[in-house]
């Protein structure tokens, strides 16, 4: 793939341009949308589309209207604070919880470990429509539905799957012998944990910490039924604004969003390397 | 040889075997106790909220529970019968009612029966309001002007308690009637009894034998009710509507009184059950099979999309030098990374016929200024938005297969007389099928659950039996119909994710790694 020969034919030299343009056309219709709503965000007028101003590089067809909307909206505002409020809680949660039971999982011997599996994984598999109605039906009988911790348990619930497989995928390469060589030494179960295994394990921990995290913050569908009012979070501010009354603060709002991802990727991928890099795994 | 027969010693003096036996079982208790609190906290979050869903969808005893007596009356009644049924039925309906509006659960029951036979949710409300005024108040006057007891309550009291036997119906709408006066918070023996009760009574007196009761009160009551003029409960009913001589009626209240239904399900599938068994909604209102082939032909649509585009991009990912793959696939990754509803707005604006989209059209002369594309709030909408959205879930299995597919096969194929298109389609593309395989399966699982989505770019035509499944839960709050049409999805996703599993296994799935 990475070069022609020098004897390839017309039809060979053509294919292979085809080829690479097909795959650029795809990577655009990728990347563009994102990319896309990244200067609309700074039109200065009330339009979803390019001015002639901003067609022009003019500096008056730009400005920051719409992220100041968005700082100084309390809509907005609250929307914000809640989704700060909510996920970090719902990743605590899910990432004590979670770790605890990745090591069980990750030990020799465990009765129904399929069985066991199965369930911790399943709410990543069942629609997320579906995740919602129930905990709707279920959180209202309990007296749940509508309040924070409603919010933060389902979120929670949601996110376990995603800190399970990272860390049992972080533990598969991990030593067995160093914890034994840890209690051959003297040491109770708890510092074994603390000084030896915790320290190997934290990137993975992290790294499922982030997708737990991005799971909540992302997530709409359940918040919609299981939250009221006072858990209105930015995905569904930004749900309702688009399906009412559109506004380009989303796009502003948007931005903002597509910069905190980029930020947590890249995280995710230097904690991956790095851990790949002190099991030995990875060639580069 | 007696080493052998004699078993190994720990130094403590235990056999080996038992020693070890015990070693293993305290590291599956360790294991399990660390799972046991995840498992729980699943279990009752998640699991819990599930089979609360899936009981939903077969539970039906508000019937059972709102109008008891009128579903044990009905017992008896032949729903082939032409006419509506007898006084029995109504004389116990009218005592249900009026409990019922007390509890103001006649118009849930009302909104319940509604889903099955349209109107009666609106018959309910109205008889709600007139029958606590029917013309039962005469049995009222004319006992108590047989005998001023019978305006205390303490006389209800003492006899629903020693005549019970004899006595049936008043008995048990007096037991009714106490509940709602103690749920009232007023005390039972000052309140003044209800018309209910003395048309109770009259049915009982006029039930039994002549002259059969010990208390002399009832005695006399009894010769004397005999003389009074019967209010019948059917006329009584009637004169609200001409609907309750309607058999239909009776017979969907009947075939509905079941603490269990399948009715859910039925009407899921554009079906409907009627006395005369299951039966096809009528034409109008077939619309559940209908959402469920378009859910299922869109999710296609999106998967072919999806392997289209994906399998080239996979393809150049597989092949290239792993450093600028690498750079490469934070392409694919951005996406699969960025907010949902990012990318959901970006296609909302650039789809408008105000949008980028259009603009660059006209701009380039492809499209009339007048004709611009309809692309949005419709099925191209949804499936242009869907695919961008699920793509990278294509493309990374896909990718991972063709990892392993070693470079040296197509080369062996080359060097012995294929053509480029032989070696690729008789020896590579068959050993990335099973990439294919996964992805489409992930690929159309997540499709047909979708909801944000084609709810946002997909109009009215675009929408997905998961609109449906909302809209039953916040607008129509028809609850039992969402819970069924939840469940019948769910079970396709199961039966598909196990496909899945059989596939790649559980223990493949990767996330954007």
């Amino acid at each position: 793939m990475s070069g022609l020969p020098p004897y390839a034919s017309f039809t060979q030299k053509t294919w292979h341009y085809a080829f690479r343009v097909i795959c650029g056309v795809v990577f655009f219709f990728l990347i563009a949308p994102i990319i896309v709503i990244i200067p609309l965000s700074f039109n200065a007028e009330d339009f979803f589309t390019f001015t002639p101003e901003m067609l022009a590089l003019d500096r008056d067809g730009y400005s920051l209207k719409h992220y100041n909307d968005f700082f100084t909206n309390p809509d907005w505002q609250q929307a914000m604070w809640n989704s700060i409020r909510i996920a970090p809680m719902a990743t605590l949660l899910s990432v004590s919880f979670g770790t605890l039971a990745a090591i069980g999982l990750s030990q020799p011997h465990v009765p129904f470990r399929r069985a066991i599996m199965a369930i911790l994984i399943s709410p990543m598999i069942v629609p997320l429509i579906i995740s919602a109605a129930g905990m709707y039906f279920f959180y209202s009988r309990i007296g749940l539905q509508g309040s924070y911790w409603g919010v933060v348990l389902a979120h929670a619930a949601l996110g376990i799957p995603f800190v399970i497989i990272t860390v049992t995928a972080t533990l598969v390469g991990f030593d067995r012998s160093l914890t034994r060589a840890a209690a051959s030494l003297g040491a109770n179960p708890v510092t074994t944990f603390a000084k030896v295994q915790m320290p190997l394990i934290l990137p993975g921990v992290i790294s499922g910490g982030l997708f737990a995290f991005i799971t909540s913050f992302d997530e709409v569908v359940v918040v919609l039924f299981v939250g009221s009012a006072g858990q209105k979070t930015l995905p569904w501010q930004m749900f309702t604004g688009l399906r009412e009354q559109i506004s380009p603060t989303i796009l502003a709002v948007a931005t903002i969003l597509v910069t905190v991802s980029v930020v947590l990727l890249a995280t995710i991928e230097i904690l991956r390397r790095r851990s790949e890099r002190l099991r030995g795994m990875s060639p580069g | 040889m007696t080493a052998i027969d004699s078993p190994v010693l720990t130094a403590d003096g235990t056999p080996l075997k038992a020693s070890l036996r015990r070693a293993l079982r305290r590291e599956k208790a360790r294991a399990f106790l660390l799972v046991a609190p995840l498992l729980l906290f699943v279990l009752l979050t998640f699991i819990a909220p599930i089979a609360d869903m899936l009981f939903r969808s077969v539970e039906n005893g508000i019937v059972h529970d709102t109008i008891p007596r009128t579903v044990q009356a009905l017992r008896n009644w032949d729903p082939e019968e032409s006419g509506p049924p007898g006084d029995d039925v109504f004389e116990a309906f009218y005592t249900d009612m009026v409990f019922a509006v007390e509890r103001k659960s006649h118009t849930r029951l009302g909104s319940r029966l509604n889903y099955e036979r349209t109107g009666l949710a609106s018959l309910f409300r109205k008889s709600g309001r007139r029958v606590g005024k029917f013309d039962t108040k005469d049995y009222a006057d004319a006992f108590k002007t047989l005998d001023p007891a019978w305006e205390d309550a303490a006389t209800w009291d003492v006899l629903a308690g020693s005549e019970a036997a004899s006595l049936p119906r008043t008995a048990s709408a007096h037991a009714t009637w106490l509940e709602a006066v103690q749920a009232d918070g007023s005390d039972p023996l000052e309140g003044e009894p209800w018309d209910v009760l003395y048309a109770a009574l009259y049915a009982d007196l006029m039930q039994a034998p002549a002259g059969g009761f010990e208390n002399p009160l009832l005695n006399g009551a009894q010769s004397a009710a005999a003389g009074f003029e019967p209010v019948s409960l059917r006329e009584q009913f009637a004169a609200i509507d001409e609907d309750w001589l309607d058999p239909q009626v009776w017979r969907t209240i009947r075939t509905y009184a079941g603490r269990y239904t399948p009715g859910y399900f039925l009407n899921s599938v554009d079906l409907k059950l009627t006395a005369d068994g299951v039966q096809y909604r009528d034409e109008g209102d077939r619309i559940y099979i209908l959402l469920f082939g378009r859910t299922l032909y869109m999710s296609l649509v999106i998967t072919i999309s999806c392997i289209l585009l994906g399998y080239p991009v996979a393809f150049l990912l597989a092949n290239l030098p792993l450093r600028t793959a690498n750079i490469l696939m934070i392409l694919v990754l951005l996406p699969f990374w960025t907010s949902l509803l990012v990318r959901t707005s970006s296609w909302k604006v650039l789809l408008q016929q105000q949008g980028v989209i259009n603009d660059i059209l006209v701009a380039l002369r492809i499209v009339d200024d007048a004709s611009r594309l309809i692309l949005i709030n419709n099925q191209t909408g949804t499936i242009i938005a869907m695919t961008h959205i699920l793509l990278p879930f294509m493309i990374l299995p896909l990718y991972s297969v063709m990892k392993t597919i070693p470079p040296s096969y197509v080369r062996a194929a080359k060097s012995l007389g294929a053509t480029d298109w032989t070696a690729f389609w008789r020896v590579y593309f068959p050993n990335s099928v099973p990439g294919i395989g996964a992805g489409s399966v992930l690929v159309f699982i997540l499709a047909i659950g979708y909801y944000i989505t084609p709810e946002l770019v997909g109009g009215t035509r675009g929408v997905f039996i998961s609109n449906r499944i909302a809209y039953h839960i916040s607008s129509s709050l028809n609850w039992g119909l969402a819970a069924a049409l939840g469940t019948i999805l769910l079970f396709a996703v199961l039966i598909l994710y196990w496909t899945y599993d059989r596939i790649v296994g559980i223990d493949n799935v990767k996330l954007g790694g």
